[in-house]
């Protein structure tokens, strides 16, 4: 019959509308600044660095190893290791620039740290006025603190957590087997050397 | 489907002139391809497609590939005057191996549910005999793929009907995806590495608003 | 008929004039007979992005078009030589924007053809129950914008987009992203399946037949849609198979050609389900074949999300950075909501592919759309373009 799609199209939007006033699932969209969506745990936007201790300089993970630089697909990370008096580079970032405006939010940073170091973050509201200095994240920007992982992501942080509690173990048993080899030879040959110090863990271990 | 070698053979045996060479690949599992030469490539694939046991009617994927040149030092002995004497002198001499394009298209078989056989054709180098058979009249799936690789590589296709440039405007005079293509300097993209827009920053505003 | 060409008017190259109508005889008709060259696009609301046709038009008859690409064109596939094969999976996400985690699937077989590396069984799992949402999303919407394309403003496409929003909600749940997921790697799927969302899926799949029925009671029999679709646009089988055409455009046209029963990638061989075939090829044929096509994805998708296994979701071994597969070459292929999706890989060796190649479906499903066009009148070339299915970041690259 000429016009019954329209009269069917008619009553199906009126079942919507007023059906909208009985079930909430039919109200598919939700008033936006005053409401906001939960975003699911595994949402991301950017990434940030992590810092352990309370100190969002001296308590980032990060070690500079420049690895996510690298394997950066859009380049938006930049990279300058810290020296110390004599020249001599220390495993921390001097600087650290994330570019927002060229990230593409693909994670790939996060997957290629050894040190679960960045990770990326769930804020979506970040609009800027200029386009260039505001859009460039620095380190400082950029630190957020072991704690705050833990709220937006917990079952991600916990694991991560347990993984790296279980490296720090594995590395100080490593340190003890090895320093229980120096002593071993030390008691056993007829000629004891003075005892060493006990050797110290080989790398400066985030706590 | 058959063997490559013997398709190999029975194009031979209904086109005698073709030259087909086999290449190998060198991942195990992936198909070997055929390479034939630009006269009988239409040839070719028109025996492809009509063959009762092949029916290759479907041109899947058709793209290009550069090899630029490749220049290979090697050292030479050679024998010259010097103050009367001649003593022999270790030269290194650059012998060039001329580049190509290679354009692969992927046949498949609709009809028989078979596939892909490989056909590879070469052009003589990279500068002036940039010429190969367009199989257009055979798959007309190729046609906006040929005018990609014209377009991107710089491939000319004989009796393709409207070889026209398809991604970059008319007037571009390169071939971005050449290996030696040089992209211009006023050209803004993306990526753009960080610190050079760490640069345009600086140019962009006064260094006491810009904190890095 | 107005004649607009008339004899005076310079002959100037449709490059130099602003977009917009511009008058230049055409080649085949001349300008006494009253042919008038219309140029579509690249601001048409209707071409999906911007794509352009220049037409030329007789009267409102369509005599000759020539689509013309290249707007939104960055050379993926060059990006893709000067950075490594893990990189190039979020530039994948970006070809077409609505499936990128098929996408991802084509990329990532074509490495592990390359490579040789069997993913895991749990993550052969997920990758089917990930393409077959993205295919129900993808048609969803894609129906919504034909409709919108016949002029149904905005209802079906927003019913169809809330539907999409709950597969969306899935995705990011699992991905982390909503459109540009990022998700497999060549040897698995970069996390595991977060808590309870199998059972999320569960239950937007057993709701999904809901909105099917809605909409098909909405417009399969509306008189509006079938006019406007019935006998336009027909793509003989013939030249749909000659011009490469693929996904639902070729079997609209009554070919058989399903990768995923043809080429049995992935684990789609544990599956029932059949291949919708057209009958006329034209654009209500193209149409019902995403509507029986999406029937059929809820039927892989309820066997498939009963037995997924327990497991690990990436193959221990592969080391995803530094990554280089011996020398050699490779073409992946899988049945992509617009057609067939492939890739071909070179690789030298080295951490980067020599030759990284993407073949479009939607560029090449676009080839026999003059021959679908001429003939037509032009408002149904816009009906004809939304059958085919078209993203430009795919067409572009």
């Amino acid at each position: 019959m000429l016009g019954s799609g329209i009269i069917k199209g008619l009553l199906e939007t009126a079942r919507n509308f007023f059906g909208s006033f009985r079930q909430p699932e039919r109200l598919v969209t939700i008033e936006y600044p005053e409401q906001q969506r939960t975003v699911p745990e595994n949402n991301r936007s950017f990434p940030f660095l992590v810092f352990d201790r309370n100190d969002p300089v001296k308590g980032l993970r990060c070690v500079s190893c420049k690895i996510c630089e690298k394997e950066c697909p859009p380049q938006c990370i930049y990279i300058e290791t810290e020296k110390d008096s004599r020249g001599k580079p220390i495993k921390h970032p001097k600087v650290f620039d994330i570019d927002i405006s060229v990230c593409m939010s693909c994670q790939i940073c996060v997957e290629v740290c050894p040190f679960d170091s960045i990770k990326m973050d769930q804020t979506y509201e970040l609009s800027q006025f200029s386009r260039y200095d505001a859009l460039i994240l620095h380190k400082i920007d950029l630190a957020k603190s072991n704690e705050y992982y833990h709220q937006i992501k917990p079952t991600e942080a916990g694991l991560v957590d347990e993984q790296l509690a279980a490296e720090r173990e594995a590395q100080i048993a490593k340190a003890k087997a090895a320093a229980a080899i120096k002593v071993a030879p030390a008691t056993a040959s007829p000629t004891p050397k003075p005892p060493s110090p006990a050797p110290p863990a080989k790398t400066e271990v985030p706590a | 489907m058959e063997s490559l070698e013997l398709i190999r053979d029975r194009i031979l045996s209904a086109l005698p002139q073709a030259q087909l060479e086999i290449v190998p690949n060198g991942s195990a599992n992936n198909p070997a391809s055929l390479r034939v030469d630009a006269a009988h490539a239409l040839a070719v694939a028109q025996f492809l497609r009509d063959d009762p046991a092949l029916r290759l009617d479907y041109a899947s994927n058709v793209t290009g590939i550069d090899c630029p040149d490749v220049v290979k030092p090697e050292k030479v002995k050679i024998t010259r005057e010097y103050q009367g004497q001649s003593i022999e002198v270790e030269e290194t001499v650059q012998t060039k191996i001329p580049g190509y394009f290679e354009v692969v298209y992927h046949l498949y078989s609709m009809a028989l549910k078979h596939g892909p056989l490989v056909l590879r054709q070469r052009t003589g180098n990279r500068s002036d005999q940039i010429e190969v058979a367009s199989l257009t009249p055979i798959y007309r799936g190729a046609e906006f793929q040929e005018r990609e690789v014209y377009d991107l590589f710089g491939v000319r296709f004989q009796g393709h009907r409207d070889l026209r440039r398809l991604l970059m405007w008319e007037g571009f005079q390169d071939f971005p995806m050449r290996k030696d293509y040089v992209e211009p300097d006023d050209y803004e993209y993306e990526p753009t590495p960080h610190n050079e827009v760490l640069d345009k920053t600086r140019r962009h505003y006064p260094p006491e608003v810009n904190h890095g | 008929m107005v004649d607009f060409a008339s004899a005076n008017e310079p002959v100037v190259s449709p490059l130099e004039m602003p977009t917009g109508f511009h008058f230049t005889p055409s080649s085949e008709g001349t300008v006494g007979e009253g042919l008038l060259e219309v140029s579509m696009g690249p601001q048409h609301p209707s071409t999906h992005g911007v794509f352009r046709m220049d037409l030329v038009l007789d009267g409102e008859t369509v005599v000759r078009l020539k689509p013309v690409f290249g707007y939104l064109h960055r050379n993926h596939e060059k990006i893709a030589e000067t950075i490594t094969y893990l990189a190039s999976i979020p530039y994948t996400d970006r070809l077409d924007y609505f499936c990128s985690l098929t996408n991802n699937w084509a990329y990532v077989l074509a490495v592990e053809k390359l490579a040789g590396i069997t993913p895991p069984e749990r993550a052969e799992y997920i990758r089917v129950i990930a393409a077959e949402l993205t295919r129900l999303q993808n048609h969803a919407c894609m129906m919504g914008f034909l409709t919108q394309d016949l002029g149904a403003m905005g209802t079906p496409l927003m019913y169809a987009f809330r539907e999409r929003e709950k597969i969306l909600d899935l995705v990011e749940a699992l991905t982390g992203a909503r459109m540009m997921c990022n998700y497999f790697r060549f040897g698995g799927c970069r996390t595991d399946l977060p808590a309870g969302w199998l059972e999320q899926t569960r239950q937007v799949v057993a709701h999904f037949p809901h909105f099917l029925d809605e909409f098909e009671s909405l417009l399969i029999t509306n008189e509006i849609l079938m006019a406007r679709t019935q006998g336009v646009g027909v793509l003989p089988r013939e030249l749909a198979i000659n011009a490469s055409a693929t996904g639902p455009v070729l079997r609209g046209s009554g070919v058989d050609y399903d990768l995923r029963k043809v080429d049995h990638y992935g684990i789609y061989d544990r599956f029932e389900f059949r291949v919708p075939l057209g009958d006329h090829g034209d654009c209500y044929d193209r149409f019902m074949i995403r509507l029986l096509e999406m029937r059929e994805s809820i039927k892989i998708l309820n066997a498939a999300l009963k037995d997924v296994p327990e497991g690990p979701v990436m193959d221990p071994k592969i080391k995803i950075r530094n990554f280089k597969p011996k020398s050699g070459e490779a073409y992946g292929r899988i049945e992509g909501p617009k057609g067939e999706l492939g890739f071909y890989l070179i690789s030298d060796g080295s951490t980067n592919p020599y030759r990284y190649r993407i073949r479009p479906p939607s560029l090449i499903n676009l080839t026999a759309l003059e021959d679908m066009c001429i003939g037509q009148k032009i408002a149904d070339v816009v009906v004809i373009l939304g059958s085919i299915d078209i993203v430009l970041g795919e067409v572009d690259r």
